[in-house]
């Protein structure tokens, strides 16, 4: 079987969970190899061998996350021109699709991103997307090198597989240029103590219906333990921050669970939540679009709606 | 300086949007284009970097006939001149081939040495966002994307960039490559002015021949990797639909709880 390369997904040497879901995708296609660059591959190698991980390449130089992305490219296209790999399997954020275009042009190979499935295939590893905001899904396969894969949050189910791990330094200068965009200063964003948007399990999000005052929106996913998220209308207000933002120009999610509280359901705000397994919404207009693709909507004033099901939800919960 | 700003024609998001059934690719002539609203908040910080230092603006796009559209509006926002890329051979070209047109498109109309290249960060049909990656990555320059703000101190750039976990200031020295947020700023309108002065504005048609760009490196056939299948979702089954009668929040509740989400 062909090795199918994973970039570690990593903060600070802490592996986020896309880790784990990008190496029980892997194992479906070949052998899995994780590559981690930057610090922590020690302390990562318990849980890569625990979902499947044969073999770890390991670039420690933390000149590689100072700099903007193309270090990490230059890094990935190194293993790949050494292992000559079935495909590469990146996390589909910012970061990891912008890696993923550079080690396309650098390995001369086709790149599929945002992927919500990937199987195995005749031919090689077949993808599925969503296109034009949820309303399309396409399958899609690589043509040309190794099938260059960007794979979103929550695409897989984890299962763990365990492997005997060994370890291999990537011998590599990086180039002037891929050092010549430098990240002077990185603040993490502030902690909400809430689940992060694009991982959760329940999404509760406010939109110009709440007039800027997102507390019944807040309680309620705190009730229900859920990310918040907002419209574009709300963001553009000021209303609620832009990382926040789900839309065509924020953040895509897929949650079993999404309820949207005075969003009318413009197609840009569509483009962000329309592949949740299920979908409820609060609107005071029945005429709001959101209602077409509801599971359950309440016609109402979110005021009203949103405290009365927080009460009852933690009733409920006890 | 001049600065030259990439744009993109696109399907209306507001329109029923499909693919081809023919050969798989998006379906560009059945439905109403427009200059890709992404696209409009790099043009107008290219506008805004230009007047602070007396520059000149060109905006490249590669497309069918109809793309020059995307142009116009750019030119009636303010920009000095257009370059069109347009060739059939083109058609149904992946990122990869993309932005190798653009890549010879900006060193044409740049002599060979861009300063200053800027893009929205991802078209509204595609969405990808990798084609400023691998234009950077084609071009040798540096790469300074997903810009939410942005400064330029002679020839030190500095920007902010919104990840999903952090936010991080990138600085880079011109020549670079930009690509910047919806966050940026607030595009303008054209005028009246605006729109009269861009009817005179020179826009130059490149075919794939004057940008020594070989057919067999574009298009569908070229392409590095291929649609098997599109299927149109199905629409999701109307749900019920109550109006709140002082019980609407416990219904909703109750909702959840028979869907186990409590």
């Amino acid at each position: 079987m062909g090795e199918v390369l994973i970039l570690v997904d990593h903060v600070d040497g802490k592996l986020r969970k896309a880790t784990a879901e990008l190496l029980t995708i892997a194992r479906r296609l070949g052998e899995p190899s994780a590559v981690h660059i930057g610090p922590g591959a020690e302390a990562a190698k318990v849980t890569l061998a625990k979902y499947g991980a044969h073999k770890v390449y390991v670039f420690e130089d933390e000149a590689a996350l100072s700099h903007l992305v193309a270090p990490q490219a230059e890094v990935l296209a190194a293993v790949v021109a050494k292992t000559n790999p079935v495909a590469v399997l990146i996390p589909s954020n910012t970061a990891g699709k912008e890696i993923a275009a550079r080690l396309a042009i650098k390995a001369e190979s086709g790149l599929i991103t945002d992927a919500i499935d990937v199987q195995a295939g005749e031919g090689g590893p077949v993808t599925t997307q969503s296109a034009f905001a949820g309303g399309f899904t396409v399958k899609s396969q690589v043509t040309k090198g190794a099938a260059i894969i960007t794979v979103k949050p929550n695409s897989a189910a984890i299962e763990p597989a365990p492997a005997d791990l060994a370890a291999e330094t990537v011998d590599l200068t990086l180039s002037d240029l891929a050092t010549s965009s430098t990240i002077t200063e990185r603040k993490p964003k502030e902690k909400s103590g809430r689940p992060e948007l694009t991982d959760a399990q329940i999404v509760v999000s406010g939109g110009r219906g709440t007039g800027g005052d997102f507390s019944p929106v807040e309680e309620f996913a705190d009730s229900l333990g859920a990310a918040v998220g907002a419209s574009r209308a709300a963001v553009d207000a000021g209303w609620y921050p832009h990382g926040n933002q789900v839309g065509q120009t924020g953040k895509q999610v897929s949650p079993q669970l999404y309820v949207a509280a005075g969003i009318s359901g413009a197609i840009q705000h569509r483009a962000g939540m329309q592949t949740s397994k299920t979908i409820v919404a609060i609107n005071k207009d029945e005429e709001a679009p959101i209602f077409e693709l509801v599971d359950f909507g309440v016609v109402g004033d979110l005021f009203n709606v949103l405290p009365q099901a927080t009460a009852e939800v933690k009733k409920r919960k006890g | 300086m001049n600065i030259v700003v990439c744009v993109k024609h696109v399907p209306d998001a507001q329109a029923d949007r499909t693919f081809n059934e023919s050969d798989n690719t998006v379906d560009r002539e059945g439905v109403d284009g427009l200059l890709s609203e992404l696209d409009e908040y790099a043009v107008e910080e290219a506008l805004k970097l230009a007047e602070a230092t007396s520059g000149e603006v060109t905006v490249v796009t590669i497309g069918p006939e109809r793309a020059a559209d995307a142009l116009k509006k750019a030119l009636q926002m303010g920009a000095d001149k257009a370059v069109h890329v347009c060739d059939d051979a083109i058609h149904g070209s992946d990122a990869p081939a993309t932005s190798l047109v653009l890549a010879e498109a900006i060193k044409k109309a740049t002599d060979g040495s861009p300063q200053l290249v800027i893009t929205g960060m991802a078209s509204t049909d595609g969405t990808m966002g990798v084609v400023p990656a691998m234009l950077a990555e084609r071009l040798g320059l540096p790469q300074v994307t997903y810009a939410s703000e942005l400064t330029l101190d002679g020839e030190k750039l500095t920007i902010r960039r919104d990840n999903d976990a952090s936010v991080e200031t990138i600085e880079a020295s011109l020549p670079a490559l930009v690509s910047v947020t919806d966050q940026i700023n607030e595009p303008r309108y054209p005028s009246f002015k605006g729109i009269m002065a861009a009817k005179k504005k020179p826009v130059e048609t490149w075919t794939l021949a004057d940008l020594g760009v070989d057919a067999g490196q574009v298009g569908l056939d070229n392409s590095w990797t291929k649609v098997v299948e599109f299927a149109k979702r199905p629409p999701r089954e109307k749900g019920e639909i109550i109006k709140d009668e002082g019980d609407g929040g416990t219904k909703l509740a109750e909702f959840l709880a028979n869907r186990k989400f409590l």
